[in-house]
């Protein structure tokens, strides 16, 4: 099967383009780096099935990161090019375009964003750009699906001119050159939209409106979580699903093996959805009414930040800081990604140019990043106590964010490297985009965490079933109570937090702990050791040996700082 | 020697445009440069910079792009 690769310059729409072209949903931002792994679909042309390739943004064919790596090796595995290319910045994007044309594969070029050129006053003459690129070109407008199907009638006209490969200033020169014949700017004044771009990446402006950005960011995710349990979910279980649970416990006579597996173990002769522990009962309540409402916010409040551009903005406002933690200001993307579920975290860290970075940068966030997950449980139990003992763990995990990253900064050989990132302009979130990108990650987390959390409800039934945990727990007794201050219970916990963090911390429910050792639980459960899903996208992306070395590093900071928390709370 | 005004782009006044003329540093970071069109006959306008040796924001060809501190303290900027 024929295969046609979609290459461009980062952030110009390629994945938009790619999801109109094959139907496939992928993640869409409006930042440079979403795509960092190549996505393939399928999609007809003429009557020939094909296979298209999404490859990761390049500025360019000589590699200076890590996707353009990937981007360059795919090459060669193709037999058409897509050049998606932004019509409202040529000039870059045909630096990329030319180093096509110099390989032996046929290209066409979509001219992206082509409905921003009209109102950006850059007036393009489209026959002269085909005459001198010597290739077809198609103006496309990929969010409205406009030049779509023109895009895809066109592909049996590939051509590959073949120019002959030449040095970089060259190339720049016959940018220069095309660009002189085909393009005319009309002077127009900066809109509303431009003046609040330059200020949120100047000092005292933009550091107003990252505090006004981020406080309100967090409101809302705590309202619509709070709003989606209070109104929604707790009803739910209540009033319909609770006396459904009360009459089969009944049926099945209010105890036994299977019982406590189904329903769990009644708690004072009553259901109880978070400390019971059976499937029905905390193994739907944990991942349905404590933790879904929170993927929920927290993602529509993520999606609405990145497909505004703000996050690049946040960067440029952090790299000093960052700086001190061997990381430049990009890191932020990933840190954020890392508190909705720290797998994609890890995975954005290929955004990062070093081997040193990304490794700071992916212990940073298995270490002192919670997950929603693991949050939504953090406010659910710890919150119950009151908010400040909720502010004491977060306060922990954001002193041992700092404090780890500046030691792996002075110890780690090498230097951070420096910023260097092309700044989006703001755009007006699609709400239908939003809501796309929104239901993906929430399929997604259901589909990754449902059969987790089941599996681990009938795991955990069976090894207290035949005395497993408590075996475990007399042995690393010491360690827990004298250290951590926890109940020799606490232990099956952490364990299982290997597994997943949400239903770690419903295990610490029964144990009627304090507040003060729930603040303990909590901060070691969310720094002791990543989930089983992190712990192999780490191996994947850094290694085998970069992990056993992050790992210890959290073992050895968890149970540190749980020993300092249990000391002075 | 001649009538060019030379400065770095660290140094520029924000609002203040000019012409690339060099950029004195690593083979690697001007090679990521390249790649991001901040060749040398390129305008530049700077739009602002963050305090304690921070990024600098520019605009070229329409686009904004942040530069570390390092490497705009070594891009020669001729404001002409």
């Amino acid at each position: 099967m024929r295969k046609i690769l979609l290459y461009g310059n980062p952030n110009v729409g390629k994945s938009v383009i790619f999801s109109r072209l094959t139907g496939v949903r992928v993640t869409v931002s409006n930042y440079p780096g979403t795509t960092i792994s190549y996505t393939r679909g399928f999609m007809k042309v003429g009557e020939e099935m094909v296979e298209v390739i999404d490859v990761p943004g390049a500025y360019t064919l000589e590699p200076t990161c890590e996707a353009e790596k990937i981007a360059l090796q795919m090459l060669g595995t193709g037999d058409i090019v897509i050049n998606v290319v932004n019509a409202i910045n040529l000039e870059r994007n045909l630096y990329l375009t030319l180093q096509l044309l110099e390989k032996n594969i046929p290209v066409i070029v979509a001219l992206n964003l082509w409905d921003d050129t009209r109102h950006r006053g850059i007036h393009i003459d489209l026959d002269k750009l085909r005459g001198l690129l010597g290739v077809p070109a198609v103006p496309t407008v990929a969010l409205t699906g406009e030049g779509i199907k023109e895009l895809v009638e066109t592909i049996p006209r590939a051509t590959s001119p073949s120019l002959s490969a030449r040095s970089s200033s060259e190339r720049w020169a016959t940018v220069g050159n095309i660009i002189d014949q085909v393009q005319r700017i009309t002077h127009r004044h900066h809109t509303r939209i431009e003046r609040l771009e330059d200020a949120s990446v100047k000092p005292l402006t933009g550091g107003l409106i990252a505090a006004v950005v981020l406080v309100i960011a967090f409101l809302v995710i705590r309202l619509i979580g709070e709003s989606l349990i209070g109104y929604v979910f707790d009803p739910l279980f209540d009033n319909l699903w609770a006396p459904v649970v009360l009459n089969l416990s009944h049926l099945m006579g209010g105890g036994g093996f299977l019982h406590d597996i189904v329903v769990g173990s009644a708690i004072g002769g009553q259901i109880d959805f978070v400390s019971s522990f059976g499937l029905l009962t905390s193994g739907l309540y944990v991942p349905f009414a404590m933790v879904l409402p929170y993927i929920i916010s927290f993602y529509l409040v993520l999606g609405l930040l990145e497909d505004i551009g703000y996050l690049p903005r946040l960067a440029i406002l952090l790299d000093t800081f960052m700086h001190r933690l061997g990381l430049h200001g990009y890191a932020i993307i990933p840190t954020l990604l890392g508190f909705g579920c720290n797998v994609p975290a890890v995975m954005a860290t290929r955004i990062l140019e070093s081997k040193r970075e990304r490794f700071i940068a992916a212990t940073l966030v298995s270490v002192a990043v919670p997950c929603a997950a693991l949050q939504a449980m953090i406010f659910g139990l710890v919150g119950q106590q009151g908010g400040q003992y909720v502010a004491i763990v977060y306060g922990t995990l954001f002193i041992v964010w700092i404090i780890l990253g500046v030691i792996l900064n002075r110890t780690l050989r090498g230097f951070s490297p420096e910023l260097l990132i092309e700044v989006p302009p703001y755009r007006l979130p699609v709400g239908r985009a939003v809501l796309q990108k929104l239901l993906m990650r929430i399929r997604g987390f259901l589909k990754e965490a449902i059969p987790i959390i089941l599996g681990a409800v009938v795991v955990i039934n069976m090894l207290y079933y035949f005395g497993v945990f408590d075996a475990i727990a007399s042995f690393t007794a010491p360690v827990v109570t004298t250290l951590l201050g926890l109940p020799k219970e606490a232990v099956t916990a952490l364990l299982v937090g290997f597994l997943r963090k949400d239903v770690a911390m419903g295990m610490l429910a029964p144990l009627a702990l304090s507040a003060n050792q729930l603040v303990v639980g909590s901060v070691v459960l969310a720094m002791f050791f990543p989930c089983i899903a992190t712990f192999v996208v780490f191996i994947r992306e850094l290694g085998v040996m970069n992990t056993l070395k992050a790992a210890g590093i959290m073992i050895a900071g968890a149970l540190l700082t749980g020993g300092i928390l249990n000391l002075i709370l | 020697m001649d009538d060019r005004r030379l400065t770095t782009l660290a140094r520029m006044q924000p609002g203040e445009s000019g012409v690339v003329a060099q950029f004195r540093g690593g083979r690697g970071k001007a090679k990521r440069l390249n790649a991001l069109g901040i060749v040398p006959g390129k305008r530049v306008t700077k739009v602002s910079s963050m305090l304690m040796r921070g990024p600098v924001t520019i605009e070229v060809d329409r686009v904004q792009v942040a530069i570390g501190f390092g490497m705009a303290n070594r891009l020669i900027v001729d404001l002409g």
